[in-house]
């Protein structure tokens, strides 16, 4: 076999005859940083999230009408892969991230440093995991911290843990009595010192066309569409008749089971 | 962008985004700051208070190494636990429900009253021997001392504020920034660092020093013979959850008084949903019993003899309640004699510890305003 410094060489003085062209070939290795960033759109169906409480603004599966008021989640611990199967962890204390359909900026999140390569797939956390929902409390910053959450209400207080999904709305299906309102607050990490429920969900999905090509001076965006339909339709659907308050319950895993369907690539923006 | 930020420089940084021409030199200045208060001997002069764990207890449950006590930390966290900022309408502070006069309970109330009279459902527990457990709340639905306040700050009945706005108000309090400043080397006034100086505070009340300790420990007390026999009683009969020398097994049990008059509470099923553990509840201490009444978790028995009188002949059946609970003939409660009563009385009243209550250092008085 040839050695590794023969192999090294050779790409670089084949990477150095491809310099003029545009685009960079399969075969070279891109070296130094950029950064990605995400738009996590929230949509219902083929229709964007508009929040309002008009109540029948949206249908879900089972024929509900229902209007959106809040929709929060948390995106951590994001890995991307790629195309030659390495993967790249993202950094843990940079890597959490709370999306809020009530806030366009936080919907944009931004991960910097990242190693220059073709990147093919991404997988995430809806949530926040268990090593960090029990760590030191100056671990927890910025989204994390307790004080910032608890006044976003994503934060149990007498049941310590976040609330990994909120969504919240109106429904002609959800009570009177209740307003109409139906509440679905998802968290659970697994529990401290006894088993609790775990609603800690990743996923991986892939990255359409090219992939997120990284280059020094290429920031892919990240164009990720978040379907509030999946909340309801899934493995076990979810009636808002009946359930419309769900939040430390085991009725929650089957939501989490449904909403972690919710996220597709759009697609990916690769240009300098 | 709502990242967060593990790295404390990024926010220095973040000052000069925010256009201050200074933020260079701001960024030195609090480098330098930084640096002196690293030694703690010379921001804290005077003989430092720190945290000693009596030689009987076992080793503490919080990590005092991630939030060392310091004079300056006490003080602040001191200062806090009396502080009726914290509270929306800044009538109330952790004192309010947490009198030292008892033990760091709410004297003769079943239950506290929050902002606004409004009623909880159950009774407030001694902020006492804290450093020893991670199970806070009767249903231990917090795990870490440093989250804990988070609940009765934020809960509407309790003191009904938002962190951030008690953050806001401590930094428009001048004598705040200094004392954050002497206790954390910065004073910029951050939740965190609020909630790590309260835990200071919490930390420190410790009771290891009753007629009971003094005698454990050989400093001179003496029990009598029936005290003595109190205490071999309390060890056989109560031992099984008031076990060790927290007179606490900091777990979960159902202890058979049933359904209370106030709401259905289910206890630690409402944090662990599983059924095995309806109605437990944490077992309180029995250290101090003399000034913590009312007893159990509603607050429901007004004197130790509503509490034997349970434990002996009201003990209700349920799937759930513990099983040293139930007798070998099939009955339920503890077999007493009325003598073991007296004398079980007698030896918990020899865990009341005056020197705990009557301490300047833990109360209100030593704030310095």
């Amino acid at each position: 076999m040839f050695s590794k410094k023969f192999i090294y060489t050779l790409l670089v003085l084949f990477s150095v005859s491809l310099a003029s062209c545009k685009k960079d070939s399969e075969n070279t290795t891109p070296s130094g940083t950029g950064n990605i960033s995400f738009e996590f759109d929230n949509v219902v169906g083929s229709s964007q999230l508009v929040l309002d409480s008009t109540m029948n603004t949206f249908t879900n599966s089972s024929g509900e009408k229902f209007s959106v008021t809040q929709f929060n989640y948390y995106i951590s611990n994001i890995k991307l892969k790629k195309s030659d199967g390495t993967i790249y962890t993202v950094p843990q204390g940079s890597s959490y991230f709370l999306i809020m359909e009530s806030n366009e900026e936080s919907q944009m999140p931004e991960i910097h440093g990242v190693p220059a390569g073709d990147y093919k797939e991404i997988t995430f956390t809806i949530g926040v995991d268990s090593l960090r929902s029990t760590m030191d409390i100056s671990k927890r910053t910025g989204v994390l911290d307790p004080a910032y959450i608890a006044g976003h209400g994503m934060y149990w207080s007498w049941n310590q843990g976040y609330i990994f999904l909120k969504a919240e709305g109106m429904s002609p299906a959800a009570p009177e009595m209740m307003g109409h309102e139906f509440y679905y607050h998802i968290g659970g990490f697994g529990g401290y010192s006894s088993q609790t429920i775990n609603n800690i969900r990743t996923i991986t999905l892939p990255l359409p066309g090219e992939g997120a090509t990284v280059r020094s001076n290429i920031n892919p965006e990240v164009h990720i569409l978040a379907d509030v339909l999946k909340v309801f339709d899934g493995p076990k659907p979810l009636k808002i008749a009946d359930n419309s308050m769900v939040m430390w319950s085991d009725v929650s895993l089957d939501i989490s089971n449904n909403y972690k369907n919710m996220f597709t690539v759009h697609h990916v923006h690769n240009e300098p | 962008m709502f990242t967060t930020n593990l790295d404390q420089s990024v926010n220095w940084i973040s000052f000069s985004k925010k256009g201050r021409p200074y933020g260079f030199l701001f960024f030195i200045l609090s480098v330098l700051a930084v640096v002196p208060a690293c030694n703690h001997e010379e921001a804290d002069p005077s003989v430092p208070i720190s945290f000693q764990n009596p030689s009987h207890f076992p080793d503490p449950v919080y990590k005092m190494d991630h939030n060392k006590v310091t004079q300056s930390g006490f003080e602040l966290g001191r200062a806090l636990f009396y502080e009726t900022k914290l509270s929306k309408d800044n009538s109330i502070s952790c004192g309010s429900c947490h009198q030292q006069s008892s033990a760091f309970t709410h004297h003769g109330h079943s239950v506290s009253h929050g902002i606004g009279d409004k009623l909880g459902t159950r009774n407030s527990p001694p902020v006492m021997n804290l450093a020893w457990s991670n199970a806070f709340m009767w249903d231990g639905g917090v795990f870490d001392l440093d989250f804990f306040s988070i609940a009765p700050i934020t809960n509407p009945i309790e003191m009904g504020e938002e962190i951030k706005d008690v953050v806001e108000k401590l930094k428009k309090d001048p004598v705040y920034p200094p004392r954050f400043q002497k206790a954390f080397g910065s004073s910029e006034i951050t939740s965190t660092k609020m909630f790590l100086a309260l835990s200071q505070f919490m930390v420190m009340c410790i009771s290891a020093d009753s007629k009971y300790d003094q005698w454990k420990l050989g400093k001179g007390a003496v029990l009598s013979e029936e005290e003595k026999d109190g205490y071999r009683l309390v060890k056989e009969k109560c031992g099984g959850c008031h076990s060790g020398e927290l007179f606490t097994d900091n777990k979960f049990h159902n202890n058979g008084i049933g359904q209370g008059r106030l709401v259905a509470d289910e206890g630690r099923e409402k944090i662990t949903l599983s059924p095995l553990d309806n109605r437990k509840f944490k077992t309180p201490s029995l250290r101090n019993l003399k000034y913590t009444a009312p007893y159990m978790h509603d607050g429901r028995s007004f004197d130790l003899n509503a509490v034997i009188t349970h434990y002996t002949s009201q003990v209700k059946e349920s799937a759930t309640l513990d099983s040293l609970l139930r007798t070998p003939s099939g009955t339920t409660g503890i077999e007493l004699t009325p003598v073991e009563v007296d004398h079980i009385l007698l030896f918990l009243n020899t865990l009341n510890d005056e020197n705990f209550i009557r301490n300047y250092e833990l109360s209100e008085f030593a704030v310095k305003k």
